[in-house]
């Protein structure tokens, strides 16, 4: 190999590089959000797992189902019914959406529009809070 | 291990037969599950429409406009203060507007004197034959199985196809963000809009679907508007337009409104 020194000192260094992003930051990923659901309730439409990890796909098929094909009722795998609607029915619960919807999305970087035309629940008891603060 | 072509075949046939049962343990394992359906309480219709009396509407008093504030308000209608941003649903228009084929040179001045101060209530008509779900390019406008032309805002994407066909201007583009124009008490049940969807009446569909009737319909004290299921023939609708002569907005152009009018 013609100027190995040169070639290996140049791949190390783009290799320094390229990595950089990754040590930089290693060992400081911050926390997961700590979320308030705001509620008393056990359990939610499905299990707090399925909840986690699939309540965007559920809320879509929500979306559709009641706009498209008008069916309103929700029958979840225990038998227990539900009204579908982001604005009636979930928020009753999550009460707290800048505790909980806000906190996590933005933690995730996730920016959905729901709220550009769903009304938010009030929160004003939050709200006097922080004007103490 | 010896092992023949026989042995390897029984033993690959087995497996298919595995693999193929798979899928069906999974469905008998699995519980119940979650299914949709409608509201039973929801009413049902096989073809929703309206009549609107309009000797009934002109027995109201000076300046009625219950119809459109109610209507405007549970849907958090908003209002921007200048015609060209104007969003309405249902409205009162002048009579050369709803029905411009019936203003003609030959109505001599004494019929004129007669049709002029005569507010006409319009809304979407809820075409059987509806133009604004044929050029929507997303099919975010539709005609459901009972007749009511639905706007799905989750899927409009502005493009103002619809505005363009409607022949009676039912439909309004929001070109601002609405919420900060929304002049009555905000209705917490009921979304608003956003900025770049248009928006139209939906002939009160999240009512009909709690078993109540449109708004409008309840709010007139004079109950000049008559709203039924045209499937029926013993409902009530069906028997105001058997002993009524009614008329259509622009019936000639074939869009087959479902909004009647006695005039």
């Amino acid at each position: 190999m013609y100027n190995a020194g040169k070639i290996i000192i140049g791949i190390l260094i783009f290799l320094v590089l390229v990595t950089y992003p990754f040590w930089r930051n290693a060992g400081t990923a911050s926390a997961p959000p700590k979320l308030e659901v705001g509620t008393q309730e056990k359990q939610c439409v499905e299990s707090t797992a399925y909840m986690k990890s699939s309540h965007m796909i559920l809320l879509d098929q929500w979306r559709d189902d009641v706009v498209r094909n008008g069916k309103r009722i929700y029958t979840n795998s225990s038998g227990k019914q539900f009204v579908m609607s982001l604005q009636n029915t979930c928020t009753k619960c999550h009460a707290k959406k800048t505790q909980f919807c806000d906190r996590c999305h933005n933690y995730v970087n996730a920016d959905p529009n729901c709220w550009n035309c769903h009304i938010p629940p009030k929160e004003q008891e939050q709200k006097a809070a922080r004007s103490d603060q | 291990m010896d092992s023949s072509r026989r042995f390897f075949l029984k033993i690959a046939g087995l497996s298919v037969i595995g693999v193929g049962a798979k899928p069906i343990t999974d469905v008998l394992a699995q519980g119940t599950k979650p299914k949709t359906e409608p509201d039973p309480k929801a009413l049902a219709g096989r073809r929703w429409a309206m009549v609107i009396d309009h000797k009934k509407c002109l027995n109201a008093k000076e300046g009625c406009k219950d119809c459109v504030n109610v209507c405007h308000q549970v849907h958090n209608v908003p209002n921007f203060g200048n015609t060209k941003d104007e969003i309405k649903w249902i409205w009162q228009t002048s009579f050369e507007h709803a029905f411009p084929g019936n203003e003609n040179p030959y109505i001599n001045e004494y019929m004129k004197e007669g049709l002029k101060n005569l507010p006409i209530m319009v809304l979407c008509n809820h075409c059987d034959n509806p133009p604004c779900v044929r050029v929507c390019p997303v099919k975010a406008t539709f005609k459901r199985a009972d007749g009511v032309v639905m706007m799905d805002y989750h899927r409009c994407i502005g493009c103002r196809f619809c505005m363009a066909a409607c022949p009676y201007g039912a439909r309004n583009l929001n070109w601002k963000d609405p919420r900060p124009y929304i002049k009555t008490e905000l209705n917490l049940e009921y979304p608003t809009r956003t900025r770049g969807v248009v928006e139209k009446c939906n002939f009160c569909e999240e009512r009909l679907a709690k078993g109540l009737r449109p708004a409008c319909v309840e709010a007139c004290k004079e109950k000049a508007l008559i709203f039924g299921d045209l499937g029926d023939p013993k409902s009530e609708i069906r028997e105001v337009l058997r002993r009524n002569m009614t008329v259509q907005r622009k019936s000639h152009i074939g869009t087959r409104p479902q909004v009647y009018y006695i005039l």
